[in-house]
C-alpha cells in the first residue's frame, strides 16, 4: 500500500475501523435480537443459540459443497437460503421437542439448551472435524471499495445492510402484524395475553424460528467474514451476543441494536488503538461499568 | 333462574399456603354478583382460579360445561371476560393496539366501547403506559367488552380511583350488567349497593354467606362481622 | 451404620486403593494400582470436588453462575506462572494463589451480585470470558497462550512429580475431595448455610427477615470460588501443566452438567456426578476406538466418537426424565427402607 500523508491515513484507518466495527455489530445484532426476543417472551435464556448459528453456517456450507454445477453467485445465494431454512427448522424443532414440554420450568429449559449446545458442537466436530472448512463467497465480497481513502472490504457493507434489513423487517413485523402484537404484549405480560383468549404458545415457536433464521444469517455472514465455517464460532460469538443483550436490556429490539453497534465499535477501536486482544476485554469492562452505573434499571428489566 | 357459572369445592395452594379451601357458589344468569370479603381472604385468587391463571382443584361449570381443566385462553374463548386487579394494560402498546389484541372471533363491538368510553377514541394512538389510572381502567374494561361474553369477571375496578371516577365506573358497570352477567370483586360497598343483586362473602378461603345484596347491606352488624367495615 | 460414619469409611477405603492390585474389567483399563488408573481416579475425585464447589452456588444457594471456570483456572494458572515464569518457590506460589483465590471472587462477586437471575449468569460468563481471553492473549508470554504452560517440575514438591508418585497425587486429589466434602457439609449446616438455602427458596422472604441476601451471596460466592481455586492447584499438580481449555465457558458448562446429573443441592449428588462424568468422558473416548464401536454403522459410530455428544444427550435425558439426578435414586431407596420398617 502506498504511503499516505499521516493525517489522511489516520482518517482512513478510523473509517475502516468504524465500518468493520459496524459489520461486527451487525453480526452481534443478528444473534442478540433472537436471544433477546426469546428471553423477553418466554423467559428462556437460550444457550443453544450458538448452535443455531453453527447449524445454519454448516447447512449453507454443505449445500455449497453439493451445488458444484452452479456458478458462484447463484450457488452462494442458494446455499445461504438453505442455511437460513435449516436454521429456522432446527430452531422450531428445538422449541417443539425440547422447550415446550418443560413449559414454565425455566431452569430446566436453560439446562436443556446447555446440553443441546454441547451436543450439537460435538456432533459437528464428529461429522466434519475440528478444523475450519473453507466457505466460498463471490469474489466481489473479498474485494475492497475505497471510501475517503479507506479500503473497505465489501463483505462489511453486506453485513451492515443485512442487519439493517433484518432490523427494519423485524420492526415492521412486530408493529404491523397480529403475531407481532402478540409478541410485544407477551414480552410485557404473558399471562394477560392468555387472559385475552390468545394461545400465546403459538407465538413461541415463531420467535424461535425467527431467532433461528437471524442466527443462521449471522452464521452465513461470519462464514463470509472469516472465509470459513468452524464448529467453535457459535459459542464464541454467543458470549458477546449475551453481553450485547445484557447491556441493551432484554426484550428490547431497539436497545439490542444500539448496544450491538456500541459493542462492535468499542471492540474494534480498542483492538487497534490500545492493543490487539484488548477489544474483547474492554467489552467486558463496558459491561461492568453499565452494571455498576444502573444495576437497578437493568435488573428491573431482567426480572 | 339458572346458574351461568357454577363453582364447587374449589381449592388453590400457593406455595405452602392453602388459599382457597373448598369454595362453592353459583353465579345466576344476568345481573351483578359481588364477591366480598376482607383483604386477603382469596377473592382475587378465586377469580384467577376461575380463569385458570393459578393451579386449582375442584369443579367449575360454565353454562353446564366443565371448564376447570381448560387452559386460560380456551376459557376466555368460551365466553369468560376478565378485567384483572391493577388493570394490567400493556403499557408499551397504544390504546388501539390494546383493543386490537383483545379482538376475538365475531364482530368486535367498537361502537359499544366508544359509546361508553368516548375518550378512548381520542387517545387511540397514545401509549397505554402514559394514561392515568382511570383511563387505564377504561382500557381494561373496554378490552373485555369488545367481545360478547357469557360472564365477565371484574376485579376491584374502583381501586385507587378518585371519587368522581368511582361513580363513573359504577355507571359503566350498571350498563354492562344489562348486556352480560358480571362477577364483581369490590371493596367499595357504595358501588356494591348500587350495582349488585347478589353477594357471596368469603372468609379465610371459604364461603361464609350467600344471599341478596340488599339483605346483607341492610344488616350493619353482619356487614361489620363479615367485612370488617361499618 | 450411622450416616456420619459412611464418609469416613469411604475415605479409608479410597485411601487404601493404591495398595491393592485388583483388575476391574470394562470399568478401568488395567489394575487399579497402575499409574494410568490412579491418574483417572484422581481426576474423577478432583472433578467430584470441583463439582461440589459449583453445587454450593447453584444447588444450595440457587446462583446460576456461568463463570466458575475462572476461579478454577486462576488456581491452575497463577500457581503455574508463579513457579515457572517468575521462578517463585512452590510455597510462595501457593500463598499468592490463595490470596488471589480470595480477592478475585471478592471483587468480581461484588459487581456481579448486584444483579440477579439470568443477568448474573451472563455477567459471570462475561468475566470468565475476560479471563479466558487474557490467557489466550499470552501477556509477556506468561500463560503460553493456546499452547498452555508446562509447569517447572523442579519447583514442585519432589514427592508429587513423576509417574512413580502417581499414588501420592491420587492421595492429594482424595484429600481435596474429602476436604471440600467436609467444608461443604459444615458450611451448608452452619447458620449462613441455612440463609443460603432460604435465598434459593425465596430471596424476598430473607429480605423481609431483615437479612441482607447480598452479603450472604457474596460469602458463598467467595467460599465456592476459593475452593475451586484450590482445585485448580490440584489440577496443576495432576497434569503437570496448564491448558487453556480450563478457562473456557464450556468448562463451566461441564460442571453444571456434572451437578445436574448427580443431583443438585444434595449430600452426594455433585460428587457422584463429577466422578461419573469424568470417568465416562475418559472411558467413552477409549470405547470409541474399541472394536464394539468401530464395527457399528457410521451413522451410529460417528456421534459416539465424541464423548461430549453422548454426555450432552445424556444430560438432556436426565433433565427430562430424572429430575433430581442420580441422588434421587438414593432418596427413593431410603424411602423404601422407611416403609419396610
Amino acid at each position: 500500500m502506498p504511503a499516505l500523508p499521516v493525517p489522511e491515513r489516520k482518517m482512513s484507518t478510523l473509517i475502516l475501523l468504524t465500518i468493520t466495527g459496524l459489520g461486527l455489530g451487525a453480526m452481534y445484532f443478528l444473534i442478540a435480537s433472537g436471544l433477546s426476543l426469546i428471553y423477553g417472551l418466554m423467559g428462556v435464556l437460550n444457550f443453544a443459540h450458538g448452535a443455531f448459528l453453527t447449524v445454519g453456517a454448516y447447512g449453507a456450507w454443505f449445500a455449497e459443497s453439493k451445488l458444484t454445477a452452479v456458478s458462484v453467485l447463484p450457488r452462494f445465494l442458494l446455499a445461504a437460503l438453505v442455511g437460513l431454512a435449516v436454521g429456522a427448522v432446527f430452531a422450531a424443532l428445538v422449541e417443539l421437542v425440547l422447550i415446550r414440554p418443560l413449559y414454565k420450568r425455566h431452569i430446566e429449559q436453560v439446562l436443556v439448551t446447555v446440553g443441546l449446545a454441547l451436543a450439537v458442537s460435538a456432533l459437528v466436530v464428529a461429522i466434519w472435524g475440528n478444523d475450519a472448512r473453507p466457505f466460498v463467497a463471490p469474489s466481489w465480497l473479498g474485494e475492497t471499495t475505497s471510501v475517503a481513502g479507506a479500503h473497505i472490504p465489501n463483505d462489511r457493507w453486506v453485513e451492515i445492510a443485512t442487519a439493517v434489513v433484518v432490523l427494519v423487517a423485524l420492526n415492521a413485523f412486530l408493529r404491523r402484524t397480529r403475531y407481532g402484537l402478540i409478541i410485544r404484549a407477551g414480552v410485557e405480560n404473558r399471562a394477560m395475553v392468555t387472559a385475552l383468549g390468545i394461545d400465546v404458545r403459538r407465538a413461541f415457536m415463531l420467535v424461535f424460528a425467527i431467532g433461528g433464521v437471524a442466527a443462521a444469517i449471522a452464521g452465513v455472514l461470519s462464514g463470509v467474514y472469516f472465509g470459513t465455517v468452524d464448529p467453535a464460532r457459535g459459542t464464541s460469538l454467543l458470549i458477546f451476543a449475551f453481553i450485547v443483550v445484557v447491556i441493551g436490556g432484554l426484550g428490547s429490539l431497539r436497545g439490542t441494536a444500539v448496544s450491538a453497534v456500541v459493542v462492535g465499535l468499542v471492540q474494534q477501536y480498542a483492538n487497534y488503538y490500545a492493543s490487539s486482544g484488548l477489544g474483547d476485554l474492554s467489552v467486558v469492562l463496558l459491561l461492568g461499568i453499565v452494571l455498576l452505573a444502573r444495576p437497578g434499571g437493568l435488573s428491573a428489566k431482567l426480572a | 333462574m339458572t346458574a351461568i357459572l357454577s363453582v364447587s369445592d374449589l381449592h388453590v395452594h400457593l406455595g405452602e399456603s392453602h388459599i382457597l379451601q373448598g369454595v362453592s357458589f353459583d353465579v345466576p344468569d344476568g345481573g351483578v354478583t359481588a364477591l366480598l370479603g376482607r383483604n386477603g381472604v382469596g377473592k382475587t385468587t378465586t377469580l384467577r382460579a376461575l380463569m385458570g391463571l393459578v393451579d386449582r382443584r375442584g369443579r367449575v361449570e360454565l353454562a353446564g360445561e366443565s371448564i376447570q381443566a381448560a387452559a386460560t385462553y380456551r376459557i376466555v374463548q368460551r365466553g369468560v371476560g376478565y378485567v384483572p386487579e391493577d388493570r394490567d394494560v400493556f403499557a408499551g402498546l397504544t390504546v388501539a393496539e390494546n383493543l386490537r389484541l383483545a379482538e376475538r372471533d365475531g364482530e368486535p363491538r367498537y361502537e359499544l366501547v366508544y359509546e361508553l368510553f368516548p375518550e378512548l377514541r381520542q387517545r387511540a394512538k397514545q401509549r397505554a403506559g402514559t394514561l392515568s389510572g382511570g383511563q387505564q381502567q377504561m382500557v381494561a374494561i373496554a378490552r373485555a367488552l369488545l367481545n360478547e361474553n357469557r360472564v365477565l369477571l371484574v376485579d376491584e375496578p374502583t381501586k385507587g380511583l378518585a371519587p368522581l371516577l368511582v361513580t363513573e365506573v359504577a355507571r359503566v358497570l350498571e350498563r354492562v350488567s344489562e348486556l352480560t352477567t358480571v362477577l364483581l370483586v369490590e371493596q367499595n360497598l357504595g358501588v356494591v349497593a348500587r350495582v349488585a343483586r347478589d353477594v357471596v362473602v368469603l372468609d379465610t378461603g371459604r364461603v361464609v354467606h350467600i344471599g341478596p345484596a340488599k339483605e346483607l347491606l341492610a344488616d350493619t352488624s353482619m356487614v361489620n362481622r363479615m367485612l370488617g367495615v361499618a | 451404620m450411622k450416616r456420619s460414619l459412611i464418609p469416613i469409611v469411604l475415605l479409608v477405603v479410597l485411601a487404601l486403593v493404591p495398595q491393592f492390585s485388583v483388575d476391574i474389567p470394562y470399568v478401568f483399563n488395567g489394575s487399579i494400582d497402575t499409574p494410568g488408573t490412579l491418574q483417572l481416579l484422581a481426576l474423577c475425585l478432583l472433578f467430584g470436588g470441583v463439582a461440589m464447589t459449583y453445587d454450593l452456588l447453584f444447588g444450595f444457594t440457587g446462583l446460576l453462575s456461568f463463570g466458575h471456570a475462572l476461579y478454577f483456572a486462576a488456581g491452575v494458572y497463577v500457581t503455574d506462572v508463579a513457579i515457572t515464569r517468575w521462578h517463585w518457590s512452590f510455597v510462595a506460589a501457593i500463598a499468592f494463589t490463595a490470596l488471589v483465590g480470595v480477592l478475585l471472587p471478592l471483587a468480581l462477586g461484588a459487581v456481579s451480585l448486584r444483579v440477579g437471575g439470568i443477568a448474573f449468569a451472563m455477567v459471570t460468563l462475561a468475566f470468565a470470558q475476560a479471563g479466558s481471553i487474557l490467557v489466550f492473549k499470552n501477556p509477556h508470554k506468561w500463560t503460553g497462550g493456546e499452547e498452555g504452560l508446562g509447569a517447572d517440575y523442579t519447583k514442585l514438591p519432589q514427592g508429587l512429580v513423576g509417574i512413580f508418585n502417581t499414588k501420592h497425587l491420587y492421595w492429594v486429589a482424595l484429600g481435596f475431595a474429602a476436604a471440600v466434602f467436609a467444608i461443604v457439609q459444615w458450611a451448608v449446616h452452619s447458620s449462613p448455610g441455612h440463609v443460603w438455602q432460604a435465598i434459593r427458596e425465596n430471596e424476598l422472604r430473607v429480605q423481609v427477615l431483615g437479612l441482607r441476601p447480598y452479603a450472604y451471596k457474596l460469602m458463598v460466592f467467595v467460599l465456592a470460588s476459593f475452593l475451586a481455586t484450590a482445585g485448580g492447584v490440584v489440577y496443576l499438580l495432576l497434569l503437570g501443566g496448564a491448558t487453556p481449555e480450563v478457562t473456557s465457558a464450556n468448562f463451566t458448562l461441564t460442571l453444571l452438567v456434572m451437578v445436574v446429573i448427580g443431583g443438585t443441592g444434595t449430600r452426594w449428588g455433585a460428587l457422584v456426578g463429577g466422578v461419573l462424568y469424568t470417568w465416562a468422558n475418559e472411558r467413552l473416548g477409549d470405547a470409541s476406538s474399541s472394536h464394539a464401536v468401530s464395527s457399528l454403522p457410521s451413522v451410529l459410530r460417528t456421534p459416539l466418537q465424541q464423548p461430549l455428544f453422548v454426555l450432552g444427550v445424556l444430560f438432556i435425558l436426565v433433565v427430562f426424565f430424572v429430575p433430581g439426578g442420580i441422588a434421587r435414586f438414593g432418596r427413593v431407596r431410603r424411602l423404601r427402607e422407611v416403609f419396610q420398617r
